[in-house]
This record gives structure tokens, sequence and C-alpha cells, in this order.
């Protein structure tokens, strides 16, 4: 039980990566980018095939990380230069992707095996995943002061107000792009990651990352609030991090199969998405009927001029 | 200092639904000059505005400032002149930001975007004591998110915002029209002082008659896309409202319409 709790909470923070890149898509640009399911397993193949010719972890992550903000740039590309509608440059690009990553990797998978995964040295297990939190903390606070910069608030008000950044001499294609690149980089860290640590490469290992990520943004933000740029990006990491868990058990109910899995996180998104505006609706009512009684109530109170003398 | 040549700007040209929205426009501002905007609805002012700013090209004719042309540079890229405030209090500024992070994007208007931090504390001091003139108590809320202020909270701030870095033209449209009286009045006087003060030349279109004649040196009417008149400032400090639309109604031969007019 501990010990897949231990594997959860490890896996959560590999894939945080990702919940951060989809955070910065969905909630900073406001831009649906379903490139992630590509980059992902671009990220992934490119760290494989580097792994596997002897090149350094180092290398192979900042490699990884690099070719997602190649994939990212493109559909940036086609939304913005092409003028093709951002769901499809997504899905476009998450197609081209497929293709490119069988190139990448020269087979459909490639595995591992004799590669030591990142830290798999530092023992007791809680000191391991104590290293692991601090370098994606690193990242996330890299993020976050990115954020903070002139070229960071001009990325958030563009999805915020583009007209408004605009005409304060924002260049909003150009901010898009940059925007969906940094995310789809990191999206393909988090796919260089999962590959060492599972050493494993596979061609559809992307599929449904675009739900969990999503799921993992939304369950942090429930859980934890986004009030500030830091609390988002932390919500992002931590939400990644239940999911793994919730996950992990349910993994446990006997009648559950692991390829139910994917129903499951679509559900959660739904609930989770759902649910606010439910709850608006239902608070708008309420309110509704409290301030008509209080209105009958006052107009019962002050007689009402009926007839008269003129 | 602006200068439009022959301006010309149609919808749906060709079409049942062709919308002559500017048409052979000629208007040349001078350094200091704050012109009053008239006219009634669909006459082509926010247009005007448009073509100015970047916000759409004209189909014909030439936009200048300061003698070098800027009809084909996009919008983003004649932002560092041009300053605009919108009639819409939400358009101008990122709700989810806060007043510091907003006022460091329009402190960056004329610069180039960088990976420096946009608030640092030299600039947070020069934020308070600039949010201070507006006499709104914003200074110390600085960090509050945009969206939490009322729409004249917001409106001042987009006029601080776009003023900020003392732009060749300030264009306002309309930009006290969706506030109730005394938040407009609040915003107008505000507009006077900051215009006076830095000595902007201001384009400012209105639907406020009375207004239109005691603000600026000079008011423009604008009708069907052209400009059907143009008073200069003798002629303004003693022009009446049932004057300006008795000219109205002389030259374009018909009433003044305009949903949200307001005469005095
Ligand atoms: N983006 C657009 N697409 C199509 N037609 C437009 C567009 N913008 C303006 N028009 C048309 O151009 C004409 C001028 O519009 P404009 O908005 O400039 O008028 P206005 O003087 O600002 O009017 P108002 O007082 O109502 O704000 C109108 O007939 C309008 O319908
Ligand atoms: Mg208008």
């Amino acid at each position: 039980m501990l010990d897949s709790m231990y594997g959860a909470v490890e896996l959560g923070l590999l894939y945080s990566l990702m919940a951060l890149g989809v955070f910065i898509t969905f909630r900073i640009l406001d831009f649906p980018d379903l490139t992630v399911d590509g980059s992902f397993a671009t990220g992934g193949a490119v760290a494989a095939v580097l792994l596997s010719n002897g090149y350094s972890m180092w290398i192979a992550m900042i490699a990884a990380f690099l070719a997602g903000t190649v994939a990212g740039a493109c559909t940036g590309l086609l939304h913005t230069k092409g003028k093709i509608n951002g769901l499809l440059s997504g899905i476009l690009m998450m197609i081209a992707l497929h293709s490119i990553n069988l190139r990448i990797m020269g087979k459909p998978n490639t595995s591992l095996l004799d590669i030591e995964p990142m830290f798999s040295s530092i023992s007791p297990i809680w000191v391991k995943l104590i290293v692991m939190a601090v370098c994606i903390l690193v990242i996330k606070f890299l993020l976050d002061a990115f954020l903070r910069t002139d070229m960071g608030l001009a990325l958030r008000a563009t999805g915020d107000n583009p007209r408004m950044i605009r005409s304060f001499g924002a260049n909003t294609d150009n901010t898009k792009m940059l925007g969906i690149s940094l995310s789809n980089g990191l999206v393909a860290l988090s796919g260089g990651l999962i590959a060492q640590q599972s050493s494993y490469a596979d061609i559809s290992m992307g599929i449904g990352m675009i739900v969990i990520g999503l799921a993992s943004v939304i369950i942090g933000e429930a859980i934890f609030g986004a009030r500030t740029v830091f609390w988002a990006t932390l919500a992002a990491v931590l939400g990644s991090i239940v999911y793994r868990i919730v996950v992990a058990l349910a993994l446990r109910v006997e009648w559950l199969e692991a390829s139910d899995l994917k129903l499951i996180t679509a559900l959660i998104v739904i609930v989770a998405l759902v649910l606010p505006s439910a709850r608006r609706a239902m608070k708008q009512k309420s309110m509704a009927k409290k301030r008509s009684a209080q209105l009958t109530a006052e107009a019962s109170k002050t007689p009402t001029p009926t007839g008269g003398a003129r | 200092m602006l200068e439009l040549s022959n301006v010309s700007k149609l919808f749906y040209p060709g079409t049942p639904d062709e919308k002559i929205a500017l048409f052979g426009i000629n208007l040349k501002l001078n350094p200091g000059d704050f012109i009053t905007v008239i006219g009634s609805n669909g006459a082509g002012k926010s247009t005007l505005m448009n073509v100015i700013s970047g916000v759409m090209t004209p189909d014909t004719g030439h936009v200048k400032i300061n003698n070098s042309a800027i009809t084909h540079l996009q919008e983003h890229q004649r932002s560092r002149w041009i300053g605009r405030v919108f009639q819409d209090p939400m358009a101008g500024t990122a709700p989810h930001m806060t007043i510091e992070e907003n006022l460091a994007m329009a402190y960056s208007r004329d610069k180039s975007r960088g990976l420096a931090f946009g608030v640092t504390a030299r600039r947070r001091k020069l934020f308070y004591e600039q949010l201070g003139r507006l006499n709104l108590g914003l200074e110390k809320r600085i960090r509050a998110k945009v969206g939490q202020l009322s729409g004249g909270e917001r409106q001042a701030l987009s006029l601080l915002m776009a003023t900020f870095t003392k732009p060749q033209i300030l264009l306002l449209d309309e930009h006290t029209a969706a506030l109730d009286p005394s938040r407009a009045e609040l915003i107008t006087r505000l507009t006077e002082s900051i215009v006076r003060e830095m000595k902007l030349t201001t384009l400012m279109v209105t639907h406020n008659m009375e207004q239109a004649i005691r603000l600026g040196n000079r008011l423009i009417m604008m009708d069907k896309g052209r400009i059907i008149l143009d008073v200069n400032e003798e002629r303004k400090k003693d022009l009446t409202v049932a004057q300006l639309l008795g000219e109205f109604e002389q030259i374009s031969g018909h009433k003044m319409t305009d949903d949200r007019v307001v005469f005095g």
C-alpha cells in the first residue's frame, strides 16, 4: 500500500511538468491546445533515442524540452499566421507529430532497460521523492518568476485581454507562440522524464495526456485555489500528484480495470467542469428567491396607492 | 502631429449591405490640439479611431504621425505613440491581473519587453504616486485584481494607463458613456486635468454636446463617414448646443440621432 503511494507521488511529480504546460495554455493563454498528446510522446521519443545512443541524461532532457518547444511553435504558427482555429491547429499538429515521433524513434517503441533512471541511486525512497520535489519546485519557481517579467505579464494579458495588451504595443501573435512553445516544451520534458523513469518510450504514450493534464489542473485548483500565480502553479503540481494518488486508489478497487482509467479521468474533468457552473446557478436561484421574498414583504408593508382622489 | 489625408473605409463594399464608414477624411492635428468629435450613430467616429490606432487599415488614403507614414503599421507597432481609452470599462485593463501589473504593462508600452521583472520597487513607487493623482484611493489597493474595481475606477485606471508614457496622440472613444453621471463627471475632470498637464494631443469622441463645446480647442462633427463641420477655438467659445444642433440639421439635412446623446 505505502509502496504504491510512493510510486503515485513519484509519477505525479514527473507528470506535474505536463500539468504546468497545460496550465499555461488552458489557463493563462485561454487556448485549448491539443498538441500535448503528440508533444508528450515527442519528448519521450527524443529522450529515448538520445539515451539509447549513449548521450547523457541532461542532454536527453534538454533536447526533449527543445523538441517540445518546436512542436508548440508549429501549432502557434498554424493558429496565428495560418489563422486556423485553435483546436484544429492543435489536432493537426498532434496527428503530424504521431508520424514524426515514429520517424524519430524509427520503430513504435524503444526500450531503455540498460539506462539507469535519474535519482535511482538515492535511498530511502522518501529522500528520493524530496530531491525530485525540489527539482520540480525549482522549475515551478522559474516559471513563476518568468510570469512576472515584462514578457510574462504580456503573455498573461494575452489570455486575459488581448485587445488591451495590443493597445500597449505587444504583438499577441508572438506572445501566443511563446506561450504555446513553452507549454509544449514542459510537456515534452515531462514525456522525457517518464520515458527514462519507466525505461520505455512508446509511440502511444501521449494518448489522453491532455485530459490528464486538465484533470490535474482542475483538481489542483479545486483543492488548493488559484488566487495568484504562485498558488496556481503550485496547485497544478499538487493536482498532478493528487490525480496519481486517486488513480492508484481506483486501481485497488476490484471491479475496476486499468483500461477504465481514461473513462474515470474524463469523468473527473466533466464533474469538475460542470460543478462550479451548476453551483453558481443554484446560488443565484436561491438568492433570487430570497430577494423576491424580501421585496414582496416590503411591498406588503407599504400601502399600495389604489384608486385615490386625483 | 497627426495627419489623415483622403482616408476612406468601406464595409461590405459592393454588396447591398455596403456601409461607408469613412469617406475622404482630411484631418490635421497640431501639437497640443484637444479636439472633440460628435456625430450621430454610425457616423464613423469609432472607425476613425480604429483607422488611426491601426485596428483597421483604410481602403484609401494615408495616416501620418510626425510626418512619417504609419498607414500600414500594425496596431501593436504604432501603439507606442498612441494611447487609447475605450468606451467599455472592461476593455482597457486586464481583469485577472493586479493594478500594479496592469500599470507595469502600460509602463512598458514604448519599451521592448524583456526578462526584467515587471513590478520592481522603483516602479511600484512611481505607480503609487501616479495612482494618488486620481484621488480614488487606488494606490492603497495596488495589489488588488483589477476585476474587483468598479466601472468608474477601472476607467480612471485605463485613463492613467493610456497616458502613462505621454503618448503623442490620445484617443478617447466615448470613454465616459458607460458610466453613471457622477462617475462620468469624475472621469471627464480627470481627462481634462491630465490632458492639460501633459499637453497631450487628444481626439475625444463624446455624445455629450455641452461637453463637446466646453472641452478642448476644436470641435468636429461627423455624419455618414464625413467631417461636415469643423469649429475652431474662437467660434467654439460662444457656441451653444442649440446652435450646434441647428448647424447639424442644416448641413446634413436630417436630425441628429444618437441613442446616447446628452444635450447639456
Ligand atoms: N467591424 C465592422 N464591420 C462591419 N461594419 C462596421 C464595422 N464597424 C463599423 N461598421 C459600420 O460602419 C459605420 C460606422 O460605424 P462606427 O462604429 O464608426 O460609428 P460611430 O460613429 O462610432 O457610431 P456610434 O455613435 O454608434 O458609436 C456603421 O454603419 C457601422 O455599422
Ligand atoms: Mg462608436
